[in-house]
């Protein structure tokens, strides 16, 4: 398979891939390229240029103080997947980032590039929503914080516009995580991954929240579930119970050959509360 | 065994291949050599109304763009069918089609570029208007009153209808049956897969006008003898095909291609040579597929768990058109195993032929035999849980005892050699069966699903004798040759029909030949798939290289030692009858005096010299023999399976699997055991992961690896093998076929094994691929049901 | 417009004007010659086409030439050293671990990466690092083998 022709740039600043990025027409950012290449290839993408910020020094690297991580939009997932720091403060976004694809797309694939694509069976939209990530992003309009819960929109459709780079991602530090993934035989994507966070205060769960990604065109919070789990201890039962209004927050789950929509749902009840298990034991 | 035969010696092909010196089609590289590519069908029926080529005709880089209306008028036939049975009906299969396409992929325009980037998207550039028809995809659908007909003349869509066995028998077994069991199934379409996706290039020599064409092939000969007789119309003298080194073909590879007569014709248009490389989303769509059984079954049984009869119909989707062997595969190659490894009398089944707007379906790694062995190994277990009676006693109960053979079954077959109840001990013997049994009561007490699975599979290997095959429908042949052409220095050059796409004919048949003549292992070369350096031989497929091209080696050995002991008799001036051959040491010498010698190496030199050869003896130390078996050989496996299903994801995890094989005599065990592994996890792939898929509406959903799921590395924990030996006497060799077995067995153990699992919870059967989602439907089902 | 690319093939420099859109195993294979990284599955699941850039495991049919424009690519041509075989390879050869050897430089270079991370990996560990990695042959028994025996002799 062959891509179809483009032209090709590659920024040396940010400020160039954004001046790019609004007078070539048709521009598309690559880093990676583990999202796009293979759209190409199947030409369900035909960009008529490549911004490549790939090479745009100071975007890439893990940094934590005791708020959280500050990530570069260039950071690799095996970068991420082997962070100490992200093992800390937040170990289940080292799991959904591990859960991504296989080792060679770990090495080459990015975490802004995957939260720039937001692809429906991507590994880290789920655990940016769960996590609260704040995604900055860099414009004609200038930088602006976004929350994850603003950055996806719909599927493969994120609310940046055309001229924005995202350059890096900060997630509040939080031991009570986790991410566990359904993987899909075939591509490896999830057909169903939940990111879970708990915080708990004198034993009762302060804070939740459970990101669901796979199931739906986009991903999505499922707040029925954190509802129902705050304010009180986490046991196993009240984890079943709150896992079980996952569905909830599931309308429009789309199905495949491998798994059905319906399927889907039931997976995510049963990773959902798994996945909070993990967390609130996690949480302590 | 001999100084290499029954060793494990180190294969000889590998070091290019570590290397990545592989010569696959896709790496040859010709001065001026142009790239094709092929405009496809998105559609699975079509009228083509029309198609414009001529923005991609004037794209820059563009040698030419071709039609089907070109191709049918420049000389090209229809791609044959080489296995008919009685009253085939065969639907006509273009190169490229002229006014209709049959399935998604089938081929409507072809491109030629200096590249294939450009090549490329020339394609994209052709226009092609099409009026889409009515499609059906469904094997037994396909005969429905209201399914749309797809070839005139060819009423119901039903291309042949096949049956074998004792029907009378069948029926007296039912009628007196104490207890009966019925299934219907469907062993689900699979896509072969090899790692290399198909390829073909092409070479023309205007002057001697010869055409070389290289191509991704298991039996480069049949293909020479197809493109000459049907497709492309050049003399077999004049063709050259060569088959390089080949990625894998699991029986894909086996067949006709229309991109193999493409390519040459459109190198000898051009005055170019010319290449065209698979993408993977060309191969699942046009590599003939395999499987695709829709079967309704039912086994006769006595109260003591006797097995009586068997009455099998079956609806096998052949696909949009007959591919080369493709009626072969669910007649004589499924109706004729299903006997199994078990004594039933009354065994009768049928099959209904049927096309359908989906790709081609031909044989693909066992070939038949895995839907007979899944069908039957089903039923068995089924049967156990009727009779309450564990399945592996039953299994062996009902067995061929090995006094028995040579055993004529019903349904055709006579058995060569088995020792069906040793197999089964060994495989219970090391699975601890009774310890799995313990630990799976244990595991039900707390509630886990475990299960086992056990089976006893059969194959046919090896197809033969020629003139049963051509009674039962075959075009061709399935003798093998072999030529040992001893050199003057004594080194030699062995030929053979065989092709080695992995299996490591390099090395093993250079055992053979080598212990066959007393020479080092270092003096004897392989080639193979070439047909300008190769008799005529018939490839490499029904896991027939070692049973029939490995014996026909044996035979050309055996004619070069009698020369070797005729010609160093005369030199050592003794009789011929006082001369011994010694194959430990390679020579000849005089009996009872081992220091009145003459070396292999002596004796090739003056066969060659031919200074003093005995009258009547011409001078040469070559030999070509064409080897034709007297049957097929019929290996056979016992294979046990444990898995843990999970209640809540409800997916499978193979906790052991434990395979014993009785392939015969075994000429490289490490070679072997590769075979028997690389088998078991095809086998575990259909049983798990794999599934080729078509809407309703005929769309294609599985054309590239993000949809089909070939098993990954950590689908199984480890494979435990073992084997035993009952050898074949129907070669000399006495070895059976190892190439299938691991796939045939591996598939239904697996599907006992997680059915076991599930038994607890009321399920009797989920059709494969036993994904989670179809576990889970399956147990709702039950439950509402037991509800 | 073409572009150029700077980059070390094995450890020689090549300076090569490409195609923006031309995929780096292109570049290799069709280019440069170097075949041994072969192309299987196209959409980045089979791993065959595998290559070492900066000395971590890449698809190469998921990259661009330019992308790799001043990387240090090694290709399984440039693996065995001046004697002779990279202990992988060696093993691949030794435990039978490859049949037709289609998927073979991608496992082996895959296997350097999992090696290189942990020696000592157990049976287990190296089929969860064969996850990008597909081959048809072999069922991987004997390529799990293969690497767990080359990380015993690294680390012996």
């Amino acid at each position: 398979m062959y891509p179809s022709r483009f032209d090709y740039h590659r920024a040396a600043s940010i400020e160039e891939a954004v001046q790019l990025l609004g007078s070539v027409e048709g521009a598309k950012l690559v880093s990676g390229g583990h999202s796009l290449i293979p759209a190409m290839k199947l030409r369900v993408a035909q960009p008529t240029a490549l911004v490549d910020i790939g090479r745009i020094e100071g975007l890439s690297g893990i940094s934590s103080d005791e708020d959280g991580l500050a990530i570069g939009a260039l950071t690799t997932h095996a970068e991420v997947a082997a962070s100490a720091a992200v093992k800390s403060a937040c170990p289940g976004l080292a799991e959904a980032a591990a859960a991504i694809g296989d080792i060679q797309v770990r090495n080459r694939g990015t975490i802004g590039g995957s939260l720039a694509h937001n692809d429906p069976g991507a590994d880290y939209p789920g655990a940016m929503l769960a996590f609260g990530a704040e995604i900055t992003a860099v414009g004609s309009n200038g930088e602006r914080t976004i929350a994850a819960s603003d950055l996806f929109v719909d599927m493969f459709t994120t609310c940046l516009d055309e001229t924005e780079v995202i350059t890096g991602v900060r997630i509040p530090a939080a031991r009570g995580t986790a991410y566990l993934k359904h993987r899909h035989p075939a591509s490896s994507y999830a057909v169903v991954g939940v990111a879970a966070r708990v915080a708990t205060e004198g034993g009762d769960v302060s804070e939740c929240a459970v990101g669901v990604n796979g199931v739906t065109g986009c991903a999505v919070l499922a707040g029925p579930v954190s509802e129902s789990l705050c304010g009180r201890p986490a046991n196993q039962d009240r984890i079943r119970t709150a896992a079980g209004r996952v569905g909830e927050s599931l309308d429009g789950a789309v199905g495949d050959l491998y798994a059905s929509a319906e399927f889907r749902v039931h997976l995510a009840e049963v990773h959902a509360r798994r996945a909070l298990a993990a967390a609130a034991s996690r949480a302590g | 065994m001999g100084r290499y035969v029954g060793h494990s010696v180190k294969r000889r092909e590998d070091p290019r291949f570590i290397q990545g010196k592989g010569r696959y089609v896709a790496n040859l590289e010709l001065h001026g050599m142009a790239h094709v590519a092929v405009k496809r069908s998105p559609y699975p029926h079509a009228r083509v109304v029309g198609v414009d080529s001529s923005a991609a005709a004037a794209m820059d880089g563009v040698i030419a763009v071709f039609t089907g209306r070109d191709f049918a008028d420049g000389g090209c036939g229809a791609l044959p069918c080489g296995w008919l049975v009685p009253d085939t009906k065969v639907p006509e299969r273009p190169v490229v089609v002229t006014d209709r396409v049959m399935h998604v992929g089938d081929s409507v325009a072809v491109v030629v570029a200096e590249d294939p980037y450009t090549a490329s998207d020339a394609v994209e550039a052709i226009e092609v208007e099409y009026e889409s028809l009515p499609s059906v995809v469904d094997a037994r659908g396909t005969t429905d009153a209201d399914a749309p007909q797809l070839h005139d003349g060819i009423e119901g869509n039903v291309s042949y209808y096949w049956k074998l066995g004792d029907s009378e028998a069948c029926k007296q077994a039912f009628a007196e049956a104490d207890e009966t069991v019925e299934l219907e199934l469907v062993n689900q379409r699979l896509i072969p897969t090899a790692m290399e996706p198909r390829a073909a290039a092409a070479s023309w020599d205007a002057a001697s006008e010869e055409m070389t064409v290289w191509t991704t092939s298991q039996n480069p000969h049949p293909i020479r003898l197809l493109l000459s007789a049907f497709t492309l119309g050049i003399p077999e003298s004049k063709l050259r095909v060569i088959s390089p080194d080949v990625g894998g073909g699991f029986g894909s590879k086996i067949f006709h291609y229309p991109e193999e007569v493409i390519v040459p014709w459109v190198a000898r248009q051009i005055g170019r040579p010319a290449k065209w490389v698979a993408t993977r989303t060309e191969s699942q769509m046009t590599d003939s597929h395999g499987r695709d059984h829709v079967t309704v079954a039912r086994l006769a049984m006595k109260s003591d768990g006797t097995f009586t009869g068997l009455d099998v119909e079956t609806w096998a989707n052949q696909g949009a058109y007959l591919s080369t062997f493709a009626p072969l595969i669910p007649t004589a190659l499924y109706i004729t195993l299903l006997a199994g490894n078990y004594r039933t009398k009354g065994v009768f089944g049928r099959v209904h032929g049927t096309l359908t707007n989906t790709v081609p379906v031909d044989a693909y790694r066992g070939a038949g035999r895995p839907e007979a062995a899944y069908l039957v190994e089903r039923l068995v277990d089924l049967a156990a849980d009727r009779l309450g009676r564990d399945p592996l006693d039953l299994r062996k109960q009902n067995a061929i005892r090995k006094e028995e053979f040579p055993y004529q079954t019903p349904v055709a077959f006579l058995y060569d050699s088995g020792d069906y109840d040793r197999l089964m001990s060994t495989a219970a013997a090391n699975a601890d069966y009774d310890g799995m049994r313990r630990a799976q009561e244990e595991a039900r007490e707390e509630g886990r699903l475990r299960g086992v699975g056990v089976v006893c599979c059969i194959e046919a290997s090896g197809p033969a004798p020629s003139a049963v095959a051509g009674s039962l429908g075959s075009a061709v042949g399935f003798w093998e040759s072999g030529e040992v052409r001893v050199h003057p220095t004594g080194q030699i050059s062995v030929f053979t029909g065989s092709h080695t796409h992995g299996q490591g004919h390099e090395t093993t048949l250079a055992q053979v030949v080598a212990d066959e003549l007393g020479v080092p292992l270092e003096s004897v070369e392989v080639v193979h798939g070439d047909t300008g350096r190769i008799n005529f031989g018939m490839g490499t497929y029904g896991s027939r290289s070692a049973c029939v091209g490995g014996s026909a080696l044996v035979r050309s050995a055996e004619k070069v030692r009698a020369k070797v002991v005729k010609i160093g008799a005369h030199l050592l001036e003794a009789a011929e009858e006082d001369v011994v051959y010694d194959r430990d040491a390679g020579r000849v010498h005089v009996k009872g005096s081992p220091d009145r010698a003459k070396a292999f190496g002596e004796i090739a030199f003056a066969a060659y010299t031919a200074h003093n050869l005995p009258e009547g003896v011409e001078p040469g130390l070559d030999f070509v023999s064409f080897y034709d078996p007297e049957n097929f050989t019929f290996p056979a496996s016992s294979h046990i399976c444990e898995v843990e299903v999970c209640p809540e994801t409800w997916q499978v995890r193979i906790l052991r699997y434990v395979a014993v094989d009785d392939v015969g005599k075994v000429i490289n065990p490490m070679i072997v055991e590769g075979q028997i592994q690389g088998g078991v996890v095809q086998g575990v792939g259909q049983a798990l992961t794999e599934t080729a898929g078509y809407a309703e509406d005929g769309s294609f959903l599985t054309g590239t690896m993000l949809e089909y799921a070939v098993p990954r590395a950590d689908l199984l924990p480890g494979i435990e093998v073992d084997r035993i030996e009952t050898p074949s006497p129907h070669n000399p060799l006495g070895v059976k076929g190892a190439g299938e077995m691991g796939t045939i067995a591996a598939t239904p153990a697996v599907a006992n094994a997680v059915l076991d699992a599930l038994r607890p919870l009321g399920v009797k059967h989920v059709e494969l691929p036993l994904t989670p989602e179809r576990i889970w439907r399956a147990v709702r089902d039950a439950q509402s049901a037991a509800a | 417009m073409n572009h150029r690319v700077c980059l070390k093939v094995n450890g020689e420099a090549r300076d090569v004007e490409v195609e923006p859109r031309l995929l780096l195993c292109h570049l290799l294979r069709d280019e440069l010659g170097l075949t041994g990284a072969n192309i299987g599955c196209d959409t980045s699941q089979c791993g065959s086409c595998t290559v070492l850039m900066d000395g971590k495991a890449v698809k190469s049919c998921t990259l661009l030439a330019v992308q790799a424009d001043g990387c240090d690519v090694t290709t399984i041509e440039g693996l065995a050293g001046e004697n002779g075989l990279h202990p992988i390879q060696q093993a691949f050869w030794d435990n039978h671990g490859l049949q037709c050897g289609f998927c073979t430089p991608g496992m082996i270079l895959t296997a350097v990466e999992i090696l290189d991370r942990n020696p000592c990996a157990s049976d287990a560990e190296v089929r969860h690092g064969l996850e990008g990695n597909l081959c048809r042959c072999t069922g991987y028994e004997n390529i799990v083998k293969s690497i767990v025996a080359a990380g015993a002799r690294e680390s012996a």
